[in-house]
């Protein structure tokens, strides 16, 4: 199919673009971004006057329900919802059903993607089997089979010696490890930033510690194994410091925040607001505001939508019986320019690469990026159209939104996959 | 603030009994003074008033509790209405759609009343949330949230020694970490307007940024104990020695163990409270909690005028009937 893009912006901040251009579609790449080719007969013609054309965006890390059970929540309704923020490419964690730990399930899943031909997946593959902490995966065979990093997803790995081997043996395979960094012993129970809203609301609290001494020693065996490493969703001001010290001190690491953090703290979830159950829990507003520092002098690299659909029995339940994780993937374009409109010194450019070229960077993937004979995923966003955020009109199937109500200005009109149309509000 | 609106109805009365947190002085005190005329109705020959009469009233306990549920039933049938005694393992409910099925089941009952414990905090907010308009939610302990009905019984106990609440100092003892009691204490005795609320306990047991809820931390018992009014005990659970909370309750004995040589920094007219089970020995010593300072079983029996009196009032019962006839 070919398509023109008419009228528009072109913003492609990681290669310099920002002015009025028109975009050629053909095949699935962007085949011209300035004079139409000779010859080039477009079977679409979008006009995207007054609004502006960015890369699709690059989802770090996404969950999309139980990509192998046919009754619960379906990829593709997911991958839908994600489109609708313009998102085409997403990473998702290990820590799933079915488990990602042998190379036939990442084919499975990359079948499935395929199948949606919604979005370009990519998955990362488990540090460990059944992400017991214990053995080794065929870490090897998972990168021949197309993940791109590993990871042990949310679940700790205890033993620091499985950890260290974990590292050491990633790094002869020249993966990734990205790391959610939660000391599973100090979290213990927890459901909640320890502090005074646990205290006051009488929840079992996750100290900060939980993630610093994770981190710490993360980075230390980091250091030990010069392997390459991602830090997933920070929570804390002081995570932020301990990153910010460690890349100044030349380690290889970058990291990133869930998009919910930025928003939120833990002031949100006080009248026991189960859509505020999240992992990593909501911090304080301090936590929060060191968050978009370290966004600001890119300690943290990527914004994720850490996305978690939910159906609603397991968010109906006193709040320490509820599962943890809100459906975000759908306003993670709006949320994040949100931030730039009001965080101070976080500009709209950097939000665009927050969610695109930075991600795709990070995943080793070359995504992000407008440029001549690069893939045509694009995404066209109008900044005056607002949009009401109704947790009844989501096309996630997990209506678990802790942003119900808010009113966000900019919306994506149009988003294009693999040179193809495949949402359209207008 | 918690449950602020969920508690009252349009008018401002009592619908739901959740937390102390989000109600005012008039109102704890409007409570307190229903109460005092229930307290006698159990010296009369007929303990009975007829204030719920045709009303149903289910005991919902998630966990297992004899004395408080106990109350709550003598509560009821004083006040004439039917009770349903519902012991459901929190095994069974893990599943928020089990707890919701159960609670429509009882709707479908035409239960009135719930009367729910559970293990988890802001179970009885979530409860009052799902269930019909005309049901009404009392929290008889939610996890370590809030414990309403006990603060009550402890207010009145302690307005029945003490007048004034405005001069009073009070320290509470003990695992505050997991306690419901002392939360919904320290909140009552604040919206109460006392002039100190005191916590001691060792740093394991004291939750993080306590001091917000407006209390004075001690870690050193004869120091928080100086010129006290009143020392409210909080039982230490058995368990808590399993884990690296505390080491041995010989040691916890020795540094937070209330003995009448403690007592001697409060003031001579200080009195001791426990919201019970007591452990002897452990958090306090025997010659206290059957000394002349205790008020413990007075405590027990206020419990059923406070419920009474709380009950009635999430009915509508006692818009006129303040006065009961004695």
């Amino acid at each position: 199919m070919r398509i023109c893009i008419k009228n528009g912006t072109v913003f492609s901040p990681s290669n310099n673009i920002n002015d009025k251009r028109d975009v050629y579609i053909d095949k699935g790449k962007i085949i011209s971004l300035k004079k139409k080719p000779n010859g080039f007969k477009s079977d679409l013609d979008i006009n995207a006057k007054d609004k502006i054309i960015l890369p699709g965006l690059v989802d770090i890390c996404g969950r999309l329900g139980e990509i192998g059970s046919e009754k619960n929540i379906a990829i593709k309704n997911e991958l839908k919802a994600a489109n609708r923020s313009g998102i085409t490419s997403i990473c998702v964690p290990p820590d799933i059903q079915p488990t990602i730990d042998t190379p036939a399930i990442v084919e499975f899943i990359n079948r499935r993607a395929s199948e949606s031909n919604r979005a370009n997946i990519f998955p990362l593959g488990a540090l460990t089997q059944e992400l017991n902490g214990k053995e080794l995966t065929e870490m090897f065979l998972l990168k021949a089979a197309g993940c791109i990093g590993v990871s042990n997803g949310d679940v700790a790995i205890e033993n620091t010696e499985v950890l260290r081997r974990a590292f050491e043996y990633a790094k002869s395979c020249d993966l990734t490890v990205f790391i959610f960094a939660e000391d599973s012993k100090i979290k213990n129970n927890g459901v909640a930033h320890e502090g005074a809203i646990s205290t006051r609301l009488g929840l079992p609290a996750i100290p900060e510690t939980a993630e610093t001494i994770a981190i710490s020693r993360a980075l230390l065996l980091i250091e030990q194994t010069d392997v390459r490493a991602h830090f997933c969703r920070l929570s804390s001001g002081r995570g932020v410091e301990l990153i910010r010290e460690a890349k100044k001190n030349g380690l290889k690491v970058t990291a990133d925040v869930s998009i919910c953090n930025l928003h939120l703290t833990d002031i949100d979830i006080a009248d026991y607001n189960s859509n505020c159950h999240l992992q990593p829990p909501l911090r304080d507003d301090s936590d929060r505001k060191r968050l978009i520092e370290g966004l600001i002098d890119d300690t943290i690299s990527a914004v994720c939508s850490n996305h978690q659909p939910h159906d609603e029995n397991a968010k109906s339940a006193p709040f320490s019986l509820t599962q943890a994780g809100a459906s975000t993937v759908e306003h993670l374009l709006p949320l994040i320019l949100h931030v730039s409109m009001h965080g101070a010194g976080f500009t709209f450019e950097e939000a665009i690469l927050s969610v695109t070229s930075k991600p795709a960077k990070i995943l080793g993937i070359k995504k992000g990026m407008l440029e001549e004979n690069s893939d045509a995923d694009l995404c066209i966003f109008d900044p005056n159209k607002n949009i009401d955020i109704d947790k009844n009109n989501l096309l996630s199937a997990g209506k678990n939104t802790p942003f119900n109500g808010w009113n966000l200005t900019g919306s994506v009109t149009h988003t294009i996959l693999d040179g193809k149309l495949i949402f359209n509000s207008d | 603030m918690t449950g602020n609106n969920i508690q009252l109805d349009k008018s401002g009365n009592l619908k739901h009994f959740l937390s102390i947190e989000g109600l005012d002085q008039p109102l704890l005190q409007t409570i307190l003074d229903h109460a005092e005329s229930f307290a006698t109705v159990g010296e009369r020959p007929v303990k009975k008033v007829p204030l719920l009469r045709g009303k149903t009233i289910a005991n919902l306990f998630f966990e297992p509790s004899t004395r408080t549920r106990t109350t709550f039933e003598l509560a009821a049938k004083r006040l004439s209405a039917d009770i349903l005694n519902l012991n459901i393992s929190t095994m069974a409910t893990s599943k928020g759609e089990i707890l919701s099925d159960t609670l429509h089941t009882l709707e479908a009952m035409h239960c009135d009343m719930f009367v729910v414990r559970h293990a988890n905090s802001g179970a009885a907010h979530y409860i009052a949330s799902q269930v019909a308009q005309h049901i009404s939610v009392i929290n008889a302990g939610d996890g370590r949230h809030e414990h309403p009905t006990q603060a009550m019984l402890d207010m009145f106990t302690i307005r029945q020694h003490k007048k004034d609440f405005k001069k009073l100092s009070v320290a509470i003892v003990g695992d505050v970490l997991h306690s419901r009691v002392a939360r919904s204490n320290i909140h009552a005795l604040n919206v109460l307007g006392a002039n100190q609320v005191r916590i001691i306990g060792p740093h394991t047991l004291i939750p993080k940024d306590i001091e917000k809820l407006g209390v004075h931390v001690y870690h050193e018992m004869d120091k928080g104990l100086e010129n006290v009014d009143v020392v409210i005990m909080l039982r230490l659970q058995r368990e808590r020695m399993k884990g690296a909370l505390l080491p041995t309750e010989n040691e916890y004995f020795q540094r937070y163990g209330l003995t009448n040589e403690r007592l001697e920094n409060a003031k001579s007219d200080v009195i001791v409270m426990h919201p019970g089970p007591i452990n002897r020995g452990v958090e306090i010593d025997s010659d206290v909690a059957d000394g002349e300072h205790s008020v413990i079983l007075q405590q027990v029996s206020h419990g059923i005028a406070i419920r009474m009196a709380i009950m009635s009032m999430v009915m509508g019962g006692t818009s006129e009937s303040g006065g009961i006839k004695n």
